[in-house]
């Protein structure tokens, strides 16, 4: 689901010019911009270059180094699968694949409908309640491939019988 | 059952991020809702948030005291009863206390109970006790008092203090703390710098994330004693980005402490300046890594550089830099108060002191457990941990993250500290311990590791950005029934390379998953490529689940549960799994109370 650039061009420009253009803030300029519109807009990392001094390139190059950011928008749900080790061998990647069986996304893409968009990450440090995932802020501790069917469901996802597309 | 009927209660709900995902705010809301102004509770009550137990099996946790009743898995809709019959006339809520499995003895107090009666804690000594939000909560149990001593001791003596206790680096390389801080002290560059290094990516471990949530102050006390014994003014801690509560619990306390003059200019009297400020990660595991680190803070990507000259001489903007892990700075304000002496006195010859484990995986109490180096992984896995769960087998642990190795069951008397673990093929590492069963594969794990590796590297040189990728492809192709003869010893070759050619730890420690499997487990490995079959049931092309009918009571539990309903049976006759149905998901062999589902 893309924002809308005109309507948040000033904030951007707010966020950006919140610190002083030097390299070392551009990690946290990505930060706050990436949790504004839910990803980096290519006009953001331009007025970064603006703002900073430091060749467009080189902010592409730190764009697409940590994971944290996107340059695509993610759905207006996004799924991370945490594929730690502790939940890793409980069945993470059990649950990864149902994940495709039910929406038809594999890891870092979106669903047609811009609904759901679908992550792993390295380790909520939630271990001691694996298998975890994550809907946007909320933590879903021990879930199982059934369970995994009743959270899309309650996120308003369509999913198919059998779990199967 | 009673207890007294005390006049003030205080009730701690733990925070901590696995007791929230299960619910704990709801449960702590409701005491606050219920125990307001106008309750008219006679008791005098005051409701806490704190920081993770450590238990987070048994969450959500509830801890009164004074009485010392320790509640589990606490729901709101309890709160009603807890406040009526506990708060109001000091009765035990039998159903809430923890119970044994074995035994199946109830207990008042978590001091009672195993899984803390055997911990001994330095760096967790504050965490489920105190509000971390709150400065004076630290205060109270005697925060900042190791502060007020180091100011009025020399620099010298602190470094011979902190030298003395032995204490080593419990990020993972065990580097000597005393050390790394004298050197630094001996520059004459300035500026130099503090980095507190909250980047915990090792998957499987939250030691950090608990520690900078539910005790920060700890933390920042620590550095700011640093930071007078080398003569620096400026500080970071650089914390995870997945960590929210850890960087707002943070954030807080180091508000606090420029309120409370612990920060700042002239700190506690003396002429001296020091402030901290939080670097948000940006999700990459090898700024872990201490130049990697040091990189992304200066606004470069996270790339580590060659170290033949350490970041004590030419570190932050290539100024003298101390950059220690968060466990390391908890246990400073301890050494500083107590003594070099004190500390030395627990752990081993070369281990000193204690270290913090995140327990996971299939083990009955998972959560944070801290114990003097030397404890036995016996101890720890069985006594500490309740042995493995739903009455499966131990098969492995897995320790050091994705630089350590697996070791099996014949080892299990191994005392863990730095050289033990070590030689026996893996590495102490962050303090994951990753217990593993019958049901989980040791090639697969291998070849997990090299997974999370070969994304995380950060490409700069060619043995760990190619190596890992070759090691991955021949593991890939061995759990899908495709591996040949000469594959173990090519990974052994290639791990060999790594290991002497890499540029950093990554790249270095990547081969150590792979080989130390290959050591104890070959034969897994062979049975993958010789008989195209995983014997613990994980590699779905390898796999066949069956049900013995001489197990199976037909109850009908695997058939319900299953996600593409592959099973039939009718009820209390035995089962039978539907082959071209089944996806191989493992619910029915994870969850038949009776083991009867098995691996072909």
């Amino acid at each position: 689901m893309a924002v809308d650039i005109n309507q948040i061009q000033e904030k951007i420009h707010v966020i950006i010019y919140a610190y002083p253009g030097e390299k070392r803030y551009i990690l946290a300029m990505m930060q706050d911009l990436q949790k504004i519109c839910n990803y980096l807009p290519r006009e953001g990392l331009e007025l970064i270059a603006e703002h900073t001094g430091v060749a467009f390139s080189e902010i592409y190059s730190l764009a697409t180094f940590y994971k944290a950011f996107s340059l695509v928008p993610r759905g207006k749900y996004n799924i991370k699968v945490c594929d730690g080790t502790a939940c890793h061998i409980k069945g993470s990647a059990v649950i990864i694949d149902q994940v495709f069986n039910s929406l038809g996304i594999k890891p870092g893409e979106t669903t047609e409908d811009g609904l759901f968009s679908l992550e792993t990450v390295n380790c909520l440090g939630a271990c001691a309640i694996a298998p975890v995932l994550m809907v946007n802020e909320k933590i879903y501790p021990k879930v199982s491939s059934s369970g995994l069917l009743d959270i899309i469901k309650a996120y308003g996802g369509h999913v198919h019988e059998n779990g199967k597309s | 059952m009673k207890t007294e009927n005390h006049k003030f209660r205080k009730i701690l709900v733990c925070c901590g991020t696995g007791c929230l995902a299960n619910g704990s705010m709801d449960v702590f809301q409701a005491l606050k809702e219920n125990l307001g102004p106008d309750s008219g509770i006679a008791v005098e009550t005051y409701v806490k948030a704190t920081g993770c137990n450590g238990w987070c099996e048994q969450g959500p946790l509830v801890k009164i005291m004074p009485d010392d009743i320790t509640y589990c898995h606490v729901k709101a809709s309890d709160v009603k009863e807890v406040i009526e019959k506990t708060i109001k006339n000091g009765e035990l809520i039998k159903r809430l206390l923890y119970r044994d499995p074995q035994s199946k003895k109830r207990f008042k107090s978590h001091h009672e109970i195993d899984f803390y009666k055997k911990q001994h804690k330095i760096a967790l000594r504050h965490i489920g006790e105190i509000d971390p939000a709150s400065i004076g909560d630290y205060l109270s149990c005697g925060g900042y008092q190791a502060l007020q001593k180091a100011v009025g001791m020399q620099a010298a003596e602190i470094l011979t203090q902190i030298l003395n206790s032995g204490l080593r680096g419990r990020g993972g390389a065990g580097f000597s703390t005393g050390l790394k801080w004298q050197s630094c002290a001996r520059q004459e560059n300035s500026p130099k710098y503090v980095i507190c290094n909250g980047d915990e990516g090792d998957p499987g471990a939250f030691m950090d994330r608990s520690i900078m949530e539910g005790d920060p102050h700890t933390v920042i006390e620590g550095m700011i004693i640093c930071a007078l014994a080398i003569g620096a003014e400026k500080g970071f801690i650089y914390v995870r980005d997945e960590y929210a509560l850890a960087i707002q619990n943070l954030k807080q306390a180091l508000a606090d402490a420029r309120s409370f003059g612990y920060l700042g200019d002239d700190i506690m009297g003396r002429d001296f300046f020091f402030d901290i400020e939080i670097i948000r990660g940006g999700g990459a595991f090898v700024c872990g890594e201490e130049t990697a680190l040091i990189a992304s803070i200066e606004g470069n990507i996270g790339e580590p550089r060659d170290k033949y000259v350490f970041p004590t001489e030419k570190g932050l903007w290539g100024k003298p830099t101390v950059i220690n892990n968060v466990e390391t700075w908890a246990n400073i304000p301890v050494i500083i108060l107590e003594g070099a002496e004190n500390f030395a006195s627990i752990g081993t010859d070369h281990s000193k002191g204690t270290k913090v484990f995140s327990l996971v995986g299939k083990v009955m109490n998972t959560g944070l457990v801290e114990v003097p180096m030397g404890t036995t992984l016996r101890e720890i896995i069985y006594d500490i941990g309740g042995g493995i769960l739903k009455g499966r087998q131990f098969k492995a642990v897995q320790t050091g993250g994705p630089s350590g190795g697996c070791i099996p069951a014949e080892l299990l008397d191994l005392p863990v500290d730095f050289e033990s673990l070590a030689a026996a093929g893996s590495m102490m590492g962050s303090g994951g311990l990753i217990v593993m069963d019958d049901r989980t594969c040791m090639v697969e794990v291998a070849r997990y590791y090299l997974n999370f590796l070969a994304g995380e590297s950060c490409g700069k040189c060619v043995p760990c950005r190619e190596g890992i990728r070759r090691m991955l492809e021949i593991l890939t192709r061995i759990c899908e029934g495709q591996g040949k003869e000469g594959d173990l010893e090519l990974l052994e070759e290639l791990g060999e390379t790594l290991q002497i050619a890499s540029l950093c730890a990554l790249g270095k420690t990547a081969p150590n998953p792979v080989l130390s499997t290959i050591r104890y487990f070959r034969d897994e490995y062979l049975a993958h490529i010789r008989e195209h079959r995983c014997p613990a049931g994980v590699c779905r092309k390898l796999t066949e689940f069956y049900i013995d009918p001489e197990l199976c009571n037909g109850c009908g539990l695997c058939k319900k549960n299953c996600p593409v309903n592959a099973i039939s049976g009718e009820k209390k006759e035995p089962h039978v799994i539907s082959q071209e149905l089944c996806i191989r998901c493992g619910d029915c062999i994870n969850n038949c109370p009776f083991l009867a589902v098995k691996v072909k």
